[in-house]
């Protein structure tokens, strides 16, 4: 992450200076913090309502009846992971949130199912294999209803956008699939590093 | 028909999600408003503990994208996409895609603006967006929250998805749409 971090930076200063975009790169910096404090504050709100609501589902035992429907698949996904762990409770219910198109839920619950993941791993630096995994079926976006497109293309205007949704739902499934089973293929050429490569300068 | 169920779907996947949990809940007699409150409090730790990592990331993009450079490296694969049927005006909403959601969610406004709405280039930029999330963000906020440093293959593995993604929206929507 520092070199792509330190690679982003770079690049944009040097093209803008080729560019002249030099001062539209510095007033990004500060539109850029602008809009994290937005993204941040909504997030943090967010995450709080859905945190709560959560938890409540887990005292009442739905987190549990959730997880063990879908334990069957995600033992296969995360074999690493302990079957009774709660841990597989929140995964199973960020995928689910995932894939009715709710984001705003998906992102809180898949960060908890972070922590439960963080809890359970042996370096605490580094990412585990099942963070790894978890964190491809997230960037994957599996959704079964594109909400957010559909919406767009409604309000241009377009006569009947819900015919996308089956070829959506193909290219998502595939791309999801394809993520899962590269994190597998992956993880056996990038093994988990000692700690000594701790956090180099930014 | 078929519209009208995924409307309906939509509207009331969240309400009925939430209806679910609280009834069940009320009905095993967990004190839902002490419980939530409980809950809700991590929230708040976790937000705060994000934000630095989202600094980071979304500076550095909308550095990246106000240099212009997304628009040049589009200008040059233009030439070359055509060829195989990937309309030009695609291109910068495959490079924003994966870096910045509200970015994409502008692009692909521009595109369906810019283009007749039932053509196939606004059909292919829908699929495109509706199949991919923003790997950059999800990946600042997870790894963020739980403090990891290295990523490992995490990052390989976004891209590439992302990759067999746009590859796919293509295929399909040549199927579906040509």
């Amino acid at each position: 992450m520092n070199y792509i971090w330190y690679f982003l930076i770079i690049i944009s200063i040097i093209f803008a200076a080729f560019n002249a975009t030099l001062d539209e790169v510095t007033k990004a910096i500060f539109s850029g913090c602008e809009l994290s404090i937005k993204i941040g504050l909504t997030l943090t709100a967010i995450m709080t309502f859905w945190l709560g609501i959560m938890k409540i589902a887990e005292k009442s035992g739905i987190v549990e009846f959730v997880s063990k429907l879908l334990t069957p698949v995600t033992g296969k996904i995360f074999p690493e992971v302990p079957r009774n762990n709660p841990v597989i409770g929140d995964i199973a219910m960020n995928f689910s949130a995932n894939a009715l198109g709710l984001a705003n839920a998906a992102t809180p619950m898949g960060i908890k199912a972070m922590q439960g993941l963080q809890k359970i791993n042996k370096d605490k630096n580094s990412a585990s294999n099942s963070m790894c995994t978890l964190l491809a079926m997230n960037t994957a976006g599996f959704q079964l209803i594109p909400a957010t497109v559909l919406a767009i293309l409604a309000a241009n205007g377009c006569k009947n956008p819900t015919e996308i949704i089956v070829p959506t739902l193909i290219v998502t499934s595939v791309a999801f699939v394809s993520a899962i089973v590269m994190a597998r293929l992956f993880q056996t050429v990038f093994p988990p590093q000692k700690v000594e490569m701790e956090d180099k300068n930014v | 028909m078929f519209k009208e169920i995924v409307n309906i779907i939509s509207l009331w996947a969240l309400p009925f999600i939430i209806l679910t949990i609280l009834t069940v809940a009320v009905i095993k007699k967990v004190p839902v408003y002490e419980t939530f409150i409980d809950g809700a409090k991590n929230g708040v730790k976790t937000g705060i503990s994000i934000f630095p990592y989202l600094v980071a990331i979304i500076v550095a993009i909308s550095m990246l994208r106000a240099s212009g450079i997304i628009d040049c490296c589009a200008d040059i694969c233009s030439g070359l996409l055509d060829r195989i049927h990937i309309p030009a005006d695609i291109i910068p909403l495959t490079i924003v895609r994966s870096l910045s959601g509200s970015a994409a969610i502008g692009v692909f406004s521009d595109i369906v603006a810019n283009n007749d709405i039932n053509s196939y280039t606004s059909k292919l930029a829908a699929i495109m967006m509706g199949s991919s999330e923003t790997t950059f963000y999800v990946l600042t906020v997870y790894f963020g929250a739980v403090g990891i440093k290295k990523y490992r293959y995490a990052l390989l593995t976004g891209i590439c998805a992302d990759i067999v993604g746009i590859v796919m929206s293509v295929v399909v929507a040549r199927v579906f749409f040509c």
